[in-house]
């Protein structure tokens, strides 16, 4: 072993005066990067407030003018300068919903054929398969549901659809009309494949994170694949799933260019989900460039602040929901 | 001595250059979509004849005339005219650059291009939803020698703000007053059925993907995507087929002379020949601009395009103006624009 552990007898210790200057510089130095660190995290707080300010600003010709009519009425009419934003709130609302009801599921298919039953050489694959799905620009997603999704929906999904699913009782005004092909289904299908990246890759990397012994136990038990996985491995990484469900919703909302191909664009309200929509993102996006009068371009502003308003209260649900279901955990 | 005194000559020279070059390259301008592609011709071939570049920016009609009120650009450009008191209030003067026309397109399995008619007040039943079906004995009655199907019409329109979608429900409204009082005109409108595309290639492709389908678009885009565009009745009762004849047969039986600022919006044009729905695109220029050698420029352009780019425009299924009304124009920039 070496000697440098080893003080020399009766010398006296280091010069106290570096020690103490050395510890000024690294409070300095620490202090310097807390306020580094602080101001980064601050960031985003300064930049979400402002963001939200200055569409609340942008937008208060429109809210002053229509006030509590904005959010309720359908109308939306340049002409005649009579807007109202309910009916991009519900095609944005029901898009996202259809998107998470088909997403949700498959992509946990897919997270859990990725770590507990596909082959091993089989992983890496797909993993980075799905990594590059959610690299594609939107519009490209965009272009091939209207080109090439579209015409199989109005040429055999709707069909079918409108035949069976139309004269149910409750569940039939959802699935009657022409089959235009576009409209609020193919928006939401369509918006499902591009979550479906997100989702699926935060839950694969979180079942990875399961403790082998707890799966192991569960499986010497007795358990089947498909209780370990409901038992084990969903509970142990809950919040995190919901973390990753959560990405993918806020995606859901605010997808603009994909949506616009395939929503339909129309500013009318219909109980069926066959028929063009309209939503918020895509509202801005199609009008913006073109909107003529003050009180056009502010209530198109103010739409940017409902869709803000929308995805907070959406995302607070969710993790109110997420709360309760810890508490309730702790009382079983 | 001599040797600075000849580096300064240089760089004065230098400098000189740079100047002239920047200044040619400089004029801008930025609007309509609808005229994109014969701008985008005119600039080439007159940046080849002049050593002149012109920058346009096709950000759509409502983002010509912001910018050019915002005085961010040289020339704006617009299928809407601007009226008289709004160009004064701005300070801006106006005139016609090239027309064009929009046409109705259908998609009806077995229906030829031209093969389909409409009246100016049977589109805009089509249009409000009153007639939703093809074998409607409306549109049979004239349509003798057509077999039309027993099938859902429908409606394919603009979702995004356009000058294209102004002139139509511009003609519509002409033609029928319920969708004057009901609709009205504007660059979007509260269209009460329909799915609404974005673009003329965005309306193009729901068209060809909707079976059933009528929308609106501008006859080049009906040329390239080979569409089956309709015939329509003229005031005159005439039923004519889109093209640059009908189109220049509105055109010249406009009554330009007595046209303030050019304000005319030739739909619905009288004349047995005429397109019912031609459609002219503006240039908004500063009257008194602050740099009168960029405006000096882009008129010097418009001149040449005016008097010289008629065979670019032609061949591009756009209508040039008569050599009346480029007459018109230039005594105009000559009273009104100082540059």
């Amino acid at each position: 072993m070496s000697t440098d552990h080893v003080l020399p007898a009766g010398l006296p210790p280091a010069p106290t005066d570096s020690v103490a200057l050395r510890a000024e510089s690294d409070r300095r130095a620490d202090r310097f990067f807390r306020y580094l660190v602080t101001s980064a995290g601050l960031f985003v707080l300064v930049a979400l407030a402002g963001a939200a300010a200055s569409m609340l600003w942008g937008g208060r010709l429109a809210f002053s003018t229509f006030g509590l009519d904005f959010l309720t009425t359908t109308d939306w009419d340049a002409v005649g300068q009579k807007f109202g934003a309910l009916v991009p709130i519900y095609g944005t609302l029901v898009t996202a919903l259809i998107a998470m009801l088909i997403a949700v599921p498959v992509s946990f298919g897919i997270a859990l054929f990725l770590t507990e039953v596909a082959p091993p050489w089989l992983r890496t694959p797909v993993a980075s398969a799905i990594e590059l799905l959610a690299g594609i620009p939107s519009i490209i997603y965009g272009m091939w549901g209207l080109f090439v999704f579209v015409p199989v929906m109005s040429a055999t999904v709707i069909p079918f659809l409108t035949e069976h699913l139309g004269p149910l009782p409750i569940f039939g005004p959802l699935f009657q009309g022409p089959p235009l092909g576009i409209g609020m289904l193919t928006a939401g299908i369509v918006l499902a494949i591009m979550v479906i990246p997100f989702i699926s890759s935060v839950m694969r990397e979180v079942f990875l994170t399961v403790p082998t012994r707890l799966k192991e136990s569960a499986y010497a038990l007795g358990s089947t694949t498909w209780e370990v996985s409901w038992n084990v491995v969903l509970p142990y990484t809950r919040s995190a799933v919901i973390g990753g469900i959560f990405l993918g919703l806020g995606r859901a909302l605010g997808e603009t260019m994909a949506v616009t191909f395939v929503l339909g664009n129309a500013h009318r309200m219909t109980a069926s989900l066959l028929m063009p929509g309209n939503s918020i993102a895509a509202t801005i996006a199609n009008e913006f460039s073109e909107a003529d009068s003050e009180i056009y371009l502010s209530s198109l502003i103010a739409l940017g602040f409902l869709l803000f308003i929308v995805t907070f209260v959406v995302l607070a649900i969710a993790k109110l929901m997420l709360m309760r279901l810890n508490r309730n955990e702790g009382h079983r | 001595m001599f040797k600075t005194y000849t580096t300064r000559l240089a760089l004065a020279g230098l400098v000189a250059v740079g100047s002239i070059s920047a200044q040619a390259a400089d004029i801008t301008g930025a609007g309509a979509t609808f005229v994109y592609p014969v701008m985008s011709k005119w600039s080439a071939d007159y940046s080849q004849a002049t050593g002149s570049k012109i920058n346009y920016q096709s950000i759509g009609s409502g983002g010509g005339i912001a910018q050019i009120k915002a005085g961010t650009v040289d020339f704006g450009s617009s299928d809407k005219p601007l009226d008289s008191k709004e160009l004064a209030d701005a300070g801006l003067g106006q005139f016609p650059s090239v027309i064009g026309g929009v046409v109705p397109v259908v998609n009806i399995k077995g229906i030829e291009a031209g093969k389909i008619q409409f009246t100016g007040p049977l589109l805009a039943d089509i249009f409000l939803g009153k007639i939703n079906r093809w074998n409607d004995p409306q549109i049979v009655s004239i349509n003798a020698g057509i077999t039309l199907p027993d099938a859902a019409i429908t409606i394919v329109h603009r979702s995004d703000g356009s000058g294209t979608t102004f002139n139509w429900v511009n003609y519509l409204s002409k033609v029928s007053p319920e969708w004057k009082t009901k609709i009205g005109e504007g660059t979007s409108v509260q269209w009460p059925v329909g799915v609404g595309g974005k673009g003329n290639e965005g309306v193009a492709a729901y068209v060809k993907q909707i079976p059933g389908a009528i929308g609106y678009v501008e006859l080049a885009y009906a040329m390239q995507n080979k569409m089956t565009y309709g015939a329509v009745q003229n005031a005159a009762g005439k039923f004519v087929l889109p093209s640059r004849e009908s189109f220049q047969a509105a055109a010249a039986s406009a009554d330009w002379k007595n046209a303030k600022d050019f304000y005319l919006i030739i739909t619905n044009a009288p004349g047995e020949a005429s397109w019912p729905i031609a459609a002219t695109n503006f240039i908004l220029m500063y009257k008194q601009p602050k740099d009168a050698a960029r405006s000096k420029n882009a008129l010097a352009f418009f001149k040449w395009a005016l008097e010289n780019g008629k065979p670019q425009a032609e061949a591009l299924d756009f209508v040039p103006l008569p050599d009346e009304l480029v007459k018109q124009i230039e005594a105009y920039w000559a009273a009104e624009i100082k540059a």
